[in-house]
């Protein structure tokens, strides 16, 4: 995140208006902003390894998935702490997340896409697979369930945290390596960058914020750790989420978040088209339409903004 | 070759595509190895013979799908990721067709001409304005499309399963001891009919010629006359039939229709692609048709595989030829773009 | 006789780069025009201009039909051949495919066409099936031309064709240039950094500075002329 970008009005404003909401806003709907700050946190992650090093993955609900697992068969089997499972699963996938960017150093372009998307719809297979450890289809419970208003406390303060190590990580010296590898690979060599380990960087940390997201998320449903939760369109989702959001932008990963988060359930108060078959048709005519208009995503459109202002 | 002999195209134009897929010497002799095993175990073995030849009806239908995707590809540069949904979108054609009183093969025709004009409306609505901007707009517009196709199908039909008669019946010939079932002989037999149509297209006519000088370098194809938006556009819709029939030939294969119907077909046919190099249209067919019978023989033989496995099998092969051998079994291209 | 192609206060543009501030010629029906000029002056610019593969404005006017709105395909299917720089031969499509490409935008048998063509190119004859990219770069310039004739054009555009050609070759591309332009009466506008060879074919000549037309006149004239033969001719 810019410097530029992330005023202080900026986030006293939405810190302000995170902490008045709770009180606005009813249970059910305590639960949507909550999925909010869920997908906030992914679409954060994501952004890292997509906007930043210019890595397209389409696989990140597997470390959401690999997160959500960890939490629920940590919770179900020693009854742990579940902040403490979230912390594992943020160092767990931070791991994961290396181990997978090294292969994915070799492949650029769709043809990462490809992998990650194949990657995205192997992982939930595997819990059908060894059904007795991974809770099969029917899936893994946490020990423990929690209420809308702690959901949205920890997701926001998690979001927040992150915003924060995710902001202190990219002004330095790797944000600038970032930056230079998405801007020019041939380029960042050149300088001395060492390609891979950036690279494999910011796909451990984008792993490990998507493993955080899906802790929460596998909290948010009722502690159910399920294959089918965690299928290829939680991936599609993330990438919309992280290329509405476009780079850089505190507002524009917000709309990301509230995009993907808000959409798919807000659509089915759609007249005509909405239903609860209908929302799909909502989301993904949504999606086409940002795509199409705001290519740059929010935080393209805002800057430009900002340059006729 | 030189710079000085390679075309520089005008600013604003893309350069697309590479080398048309060939067999490699080494790779046309696997092939034959792979196939001299595969006979000799059909002829020791009913049971291999008969999953086989499923593995290969099930194959063409990656390999049509694939294909498609290649096709694509090399038109447009795009990984079209809602290939395998639009695909089962114009097989619910089918189905509401039938229900409207056509027959099957009335149906079969009409989706197709439909699927055509679907993708190459497709084409010009979606895949124009973002063609020329980053991989990743590109990518989110078939992600998005995706979702859109989802939801209309869901909207319209429900996510019930529907039932569509099967085109080729329940027949089963035995031959020496070996049942093969008339689906998996009609499934091969219209894929390839297929897949040999939309061949001899593009080898034989001044249509296809202009679509492949279109592909490969759209600059000098338009200086010869050639409208290359028009032949972009009608490549999408070739791929939309392709895919069509993929979905067509899916369907009695799974036995019933319903929305899901491609999507681990889709994770295949991205294997199968890769494996015959993305920019191979026979390299998609044979890797299709590998893949198939590879994934019932590695069922079958291998215990540990099991059925939940095939996908995570397909997706190792996707990986280990990405890492290997990027150009795939066919391609020449790297497929590392700086 | 009003000239085949005229040029009036053409403009163009490669984003904010102005390339041709102002171009203005004309070319008569079977004539051979040369346009000569340094680097950058915007020779290639004026083909790409008339051919519709840059963005233009001003008038381009082809047999009274104006082309400056029209794409290239369009302005391919008037009868303009452009023979961009770098040749723009399809390197993976074979030598009959390259040619069946010339013939794109005309109906009718190619048969008779493929005749003519190889009384000028006969040695592409035994190598139709053979992939263009594995031609030599003077083989590859001709098919080129060949294929730029197979379209039967009332123009034809040339763009350095001599580059990175051996000498004989490039004496030989222009014979056959000057022999399609006498016996079949074709119209040629060649670009050409290697002035005296242009000059020596070509009945009329422009020479480009910065975008813009700084002489002109009959190849004789320019090849007297001082300042040409001074910048470009060498002495």
């Amino acid at each position: 995140m810019r410097e530029r970008v992330v005023t202080l009005g900026s986030l006293l404003a939405v810190g302000a208006a995170l902490a008045a909401l709770p009180f606005a806003l009813s249970d059910y709907n305590l639960g949507l902003a909550a999925q909010v700050g869920i997908f906030f946190v992914a679409v954060l992650g994501l952004n890292i390894l997509t906007g930043y090093t210019g890595q397209i993955s389409i696989g990140h609900g597997a470390f959401m998935a690999i997160g959500g697992y960890t939490t629920a068969i940590l919770s179900r089997d020693h009854h742990t702490n579940l902040l403490l499972t979230m912390v594992a699963a943020f160092a767990l996938c931070f791991l994961l997340g290396l181990l997978v960017g090294l292969p994915a150093l070799r492949l650029s372009g769709v043809y990462l896409a490809l992998a990650t998307f194949a990657f995205a719809v192997s992982v939930p297979q595997l819990p059908l697979k060894w059904s007795r450890f991974l809770g099969g289809r029917d899936g893994v419970q946490t020990s423990q369930t929690v209420s809308h208003p702690w959901l949205y406390g920890v997701a926001w303060t998690a979001s927040a945290l992150l915003f924060l190590l995710a902001w202190l990580v990219l002004r330095g010296r790797v944000g600038r390596a970032f930056r230079a590898v998405r801007d020019s690979e041939i380029a960042a060599v050149a300088s001395g960058i060492e390609l891979p380990v950036y690279k494999t960087l910011a796909f451990g940390i984008s792993a490990a914020y998507a493993g955080v997201a899906g802790s929460l998320f596998v909290l948010a449903t009722n502690g159910y750790a399920q294959p089918s939760e965690f299928g290829v369109a939680l991936s599609l989702q993330l990438l919309v989420g992280a290329a509405v959001a476009g780079l850089g932008s505190l507002w524009g990963t917000l709309a990301g978040a509230a995009f993907v988060g808000l959409l798919p359930n807000v659509s089915s108060s759609v007249p005509v088209i909405g239903s609860e078959h209908g929302q799909d048709v909502v989301f993904g005519a949504a999606v086409v339409l940002v795509m199409l208009l705001l290519p740059d995503g929010v935080a393209g459109a805002l800057a430009r903004l900002r340059r006729l202002a | 070759m030189t710079a000085l002999e390679r075309s520089s195209p005008p600013p604003g134009l893309p350069r697309r595509g590479a080398a048309l897929g060939r067999v490699v010497p080494p790779v046309g002799v696997l092939l034959v190895a792979a196939a001299a095993g595969l006979l000799v175990g059909s002829l020791r073995s009913a049971v291999f013979a008969q999953l086989t030849v499923q593995g290969l009806a099930l194959g063409a239908v990656y390999g049509s799908l694939a294909l498609a995707l290649v096709l694509v590809y090399r038109a447009t540069g795009v990984i079209n990721f809602a290939q395998g949904e639009l695909a089962m979108a114009t097989t619910y054609v089918a189905y509401q067709l039938i229900q409207w009183g056509l027959t099957y093969w009335q149906a079969f025709f009409a989706t197709l001409a439909a699927a055509f004009v679907l993708g190459m409306v497709l084409e010009m609505a979606l895949v124009r304005p973002v063609q020329h901007r980053s991989t990743i707009a590109a990518v989110i517009v078939t992600v998005g499309l995706f979702v859109l196709t989802d939801g209309v199908v869901t909207w319209i039909w429900g996510g019930a399963f529907k039932y569509m008669p099967s085109p080729f019946g329940t027949a089963i010939y035995h031959v020496g001891g070996v049942a093969i079932a008339r689906l998996y002989l009609g499934m091969l037999a219209v894929v390839l009919v297929s897949v040999l149509l939309v061949w001899a297209l593009f080898q034989f006519t001044k249509l296809g010629l202009g679509m492949r000088a279109a592909a490969l370098r759209p600059a000098e194809a338009a200086l010869v006359g050639v409208r290359v938006d028009w032949m972009l556009a009608i490549g999408w819709g070739l791929a939309a039939v392709l895919g069509a029939v993929a979905g067509l030939m899916a369907e009695p294969s799974q036995y019933v229709l319903e929305p899901t119907l491609m999507q681990p077909i889709l994770v295949y046919a991205f294997a199968a692609a890769v494996l015959g190099g993305l920019e191979s249209p026979a390299g998609a067919v044979v890797g299709g048709l590998a893949l198939g019978v590879s994934l019932n023989l590695i069922v079958q033989y291998v215990p540990e595989v099991t059925s939940e496995l095939q996908l995570p099998f397909a997706f190792a092969v996707l990986l280990a030829v990405l890492l290997l051998k990027p150009a795939g079994l066919f391609g020449r291209s790297a497929a590392r773009r700086v | 006789m009003s000239p085949l192609l005229e040029l009036e206060g053409v403009e163009a543009r490669y984003g904010p780069v102005q390339a041709l501030h102002g171009i203005s010629l004309s070319v008569e029906e079977g004539s051979i025009v040369a346009v000569l000029g340094p680097n950058g002056a915007g020779k290639t610019t004026t083909l790409r201009a008339i051919s519709g593969t840059v963005r233009r404005s001003g008038r381009i006017v082809l047999a009274g039909r104006p082309l400056e709105r029209l794409g290239p395909d369009r302005v391919a299917r008037l009868g303009v051949a452009h023979v961009p720089e770098g040749r723009g031969t399809f390197s993976e499509l074979t030598v009959w495919e390259n040619l069946r490409l010339g013939a794109y935008t005309r109906r009718g048998s190619l048969a008779p066409e493929l005749e003519r063509v190889f009384s000028y190119f006969p040695w592409l004859r035994e190598r139709r099936r053979q992939e263009a990219g594995t031609l030599s770069g003077g083989e590859q310039q001709m098919l080129a031309l060949a294929r730029a004739f197979v379209q039967r054009p009332r123009l034809l555009l040339l763009d350095e064709p001599s580059l990175g050609l051996a000498p004989l070759l490039v004496a030989e591309l222009f014979r056959i240039v000057r022999e399609l332009n006498e016996q079949e009466g074709l119209t040629v506008l060649v670009v050409e950094q290697n002035a005296h060879l242009a000059l020596q074919a070509a009945h009329a000549g422009y020479v480009l500075e910065a975008g813009r037309v700084s002489l002109s006149g009959p190849s004789a004239q320019l090849r007297a002329n001082d300042a040409v033969r001074r910048s470009y001719l060498g002495y």
